[in-house]
């Protein structure tokens, strides 16, 4: 049973083609990660799919509503979570709580008890009564989650939740989306990095400009893109163009203007130790060398031959 | 949750009300901004200005109250604009248009607190003008008839305000619009000197603008002239204003969305 059911969706602004006619389903209780960069058409997809845009083609279904056709019916199944944390400034973050409580129609026993919860959950019971211009970050994207959490929504949609967020936090929220996917709702969360994709979501589907160029396991993704890669920067610009010569491997990329390259590699010291004899033998020295997993750019120049921009 | 339950477009309303009001008081440093300026403005034209404005017969602290008091609640009114483009560039427009609620009662919560503000900062201003020897004449009635028409006027500028903060494009636009619109209109007016003084074009503007009818009306309530044909031109003008700006506002609330 599919919770959200998206069949060749399009959406133009004016001239400007925003979704080119993407398809997904999402499985109850499971995460999709939609995966791109700025300006891929994350965030006009959960527009369309939380009823604040209409579609222009294309049908798309969320907890069986049609969003063009019955929106108040999606409205009383989801939760939604912004790029930006829209919370209520003025107000402190019990009484951001209780009215999304109130808003939602829920009874007032019911709100008392989902706000003190939520809460609880979030870590914000010390920051309860105070006015949420003076929250951090991390704090105002809990609370923000949390608002979105009051009715206890079996459908969430999680726009970018931790772009900008520090490390900490990131792992933070990390975890409470983890525990939320555990209670068996299903989300969709957008992002624009690999790690977080992979480390939360079932699936993932990698968009770029208004379509799906990849899509699947993280897993399935990752073994595409290779798991891990060494890149090389060269010290001397001479030496580069004797080292791209000499340096084999999968999915070899070379940048004169960096000096770098990179290979994609099962991150093993025999493949580390290997790269590095041929720069010794030649007598090339190189200024940094790293093993690391694939970012979304590394995803963006195996799918389209580009990085994502 | 059915959103079209009159029941919860009642309940939603209050709860925004309830929200905006909220603002009022946690955002204290606004409604003292907005009160400051108007008694600023009290102060120049009371004791710098006023010796050389020809009031015939009335005091001139007496001629100025109402229009402070009017320009006043115009400046309060564009508080609308304010909040509803703050609202829609932090996401919390958004935030409710997902949600099974009315949506659009967030704009009426946002009209009612303008009011109350205006209401709260008109008591500020006349007591200040009363300490500076403002002396009314108006009775009870006459009072509550002032409180009406003051009201009326705000409601009618802060949809149009509404208006304004739903189609400018950042927050510091809408500063300006207001400005724009609310500056001329009470300066062109009667609220600092009488009409009979400006030049023949501007005066033909100033004298049937509805600001002048409203100032008029209530200055002429407060200090016991007659009124004149400007409370019920005041009251027209502010119901034509408030039916041409309601589904206008709504209208491009809803533009967007489904």
């Amino acid at each position: 049973m599919n919770a959200i059911v998206i069949k060749n969706l399009s959406k133009n602004f004016k001239d400007l083609v925003v979704l080119d006619g993407i398809s997904l389903d999402v499985p109850q209780g499971t995460m999709l990660a939609l995966l791109g960069p700025n300006g891929a058409g994350k965030t006009t997809t959960i527009k369309i799919l939380s009823t604040l845009l209409r579609p222009d083609s294309g049908q798309v279904f969320v907890g069986g509503f049609d969003v063009a056709q019955k929106p108040e019916g999606v409205r009383g199944l989801i939760g939604l979570t912004g790029q930006y944390a829209a919370v209520d400034e003025l107000l402190n973050g019990r009484e951001n709580l209780q009215m999304m409580g109130q808003l939602y129609h829920l009874p007032k026993d019911l709100i008392k008890q989902r706000t003190e919860a939520l809460l609880n959950q979030f870590d914000l019971v010390d920051a309860a009564n105070r006015s949420v211009k003076t929250y951090s970050g991390g704090m105002r994207r809990r609370l923000d989650l949390a608002l979105s959490l009051i009715a206890t929504p079996p459908i969430i949609f999680l726009d970018e939740p931790t772009t900008g967020l520090d490390p900490r936090s990131r792992l933070l929220m990390w975890n409470i989306i983890k525990d939320l996917l555990k209670s068996g709702v299903t989300i969709l969360l957008t992002t624009q990095y690999l790690e977080e994709a992979d480390n939360l979501a079932n699936k993932i589907a990698v968009l770029d400009k208004g379509k799906i160029i990849a899509q699947g396991t993280p897993k399935e993704l990752k073994s595409r893109v290779g798991t891990e890669r060494i890149e090389v920067i060269i010290e001397q610009k001479s030496d580069f163009k004797k080292a791209a010569q000499l340096i084999t491997g999968d999915d070899l990329r070379q940048n004169a203007e960096e000096r770098s390259i990179s290979i994609s590699t099962d991150g093993s010291v025999k493949e580390v130790k290997r790269i590095l004899d041929i720069l010794n033998q030649a007598g090339i020295e190189i200024d940094a060398m790293s093993v690391r997993t694939p970012t979304l750019d590394d995803v963006f120049l195996h799918f389209t031959g580009k990085g994502a921009e | 949750m059915n959103n079209n339950n009159i029941y919860y477009i009642f309940s939603d309303t209050i709860v925004l009300i309830t929200r905006s009001l909220k603002h009022i008081f946690k955002n204290l440093d606004q409604l003292l901004a907005l009160t400051i300026q108007p008694v600023m403005f009290m102060l120049l034209f009371g004791y710098v200005f006023g010796g050389a404005i020809n009031t015939g017969g009335v005091s001139y602290i007496n001629f100025l109250v109402a229009g402070i008091l009017v320009q006043m609640s115009a400046f309060g009114a564009t508080t609308t604009s304010l909040s509803i483009a703050m609202d829609l560039r932090r996401g919390i427009i958004d935030r409710f248009k997902s949600l099974p609620m009315a949506s659009s009662t967030v704009l009426f919560g946002h009209v009612v607190a303008d009011l109350v503000r205006n209401f709260l900062s008109a008591i500020i201003m006349i007591i200040v003008a009363l300490i500076m020897g403002f002396r009314p004449e108006a009775s009870f009635t006459d009072w509550l008839l002032i409180t009406g028409i003051l009201l009326l006027f705000t409601f009618a500028l802060s949809w149009l305000s509404a208006i304004m903060g739903l189609v400018a494009k950042s927050v510091e636009a809408v500063q300006w619009l207001g400005f724009f619109i609310v500056f001329p209109l009470t300066f062109a007016s009667a609220a600092f000197v009488p009409t009979q003084s400006m030049p023949s074009l501007l005066r033909a503007f100033a004298e049937n603008q509805p600001v002048t009818h409203v100032i008029e009306a209530i200055r002429a309530l407060m200090i016991g002239l007659p009124t004149g044909e400007h409370v019920w031109l005041s009251v027209v003008w502010c119901v034509a204003i408030t039916i041409v700006c309601i589904p206008v506002a709504s209208f491009l609330f809803r533009r967007h969305s489904i």
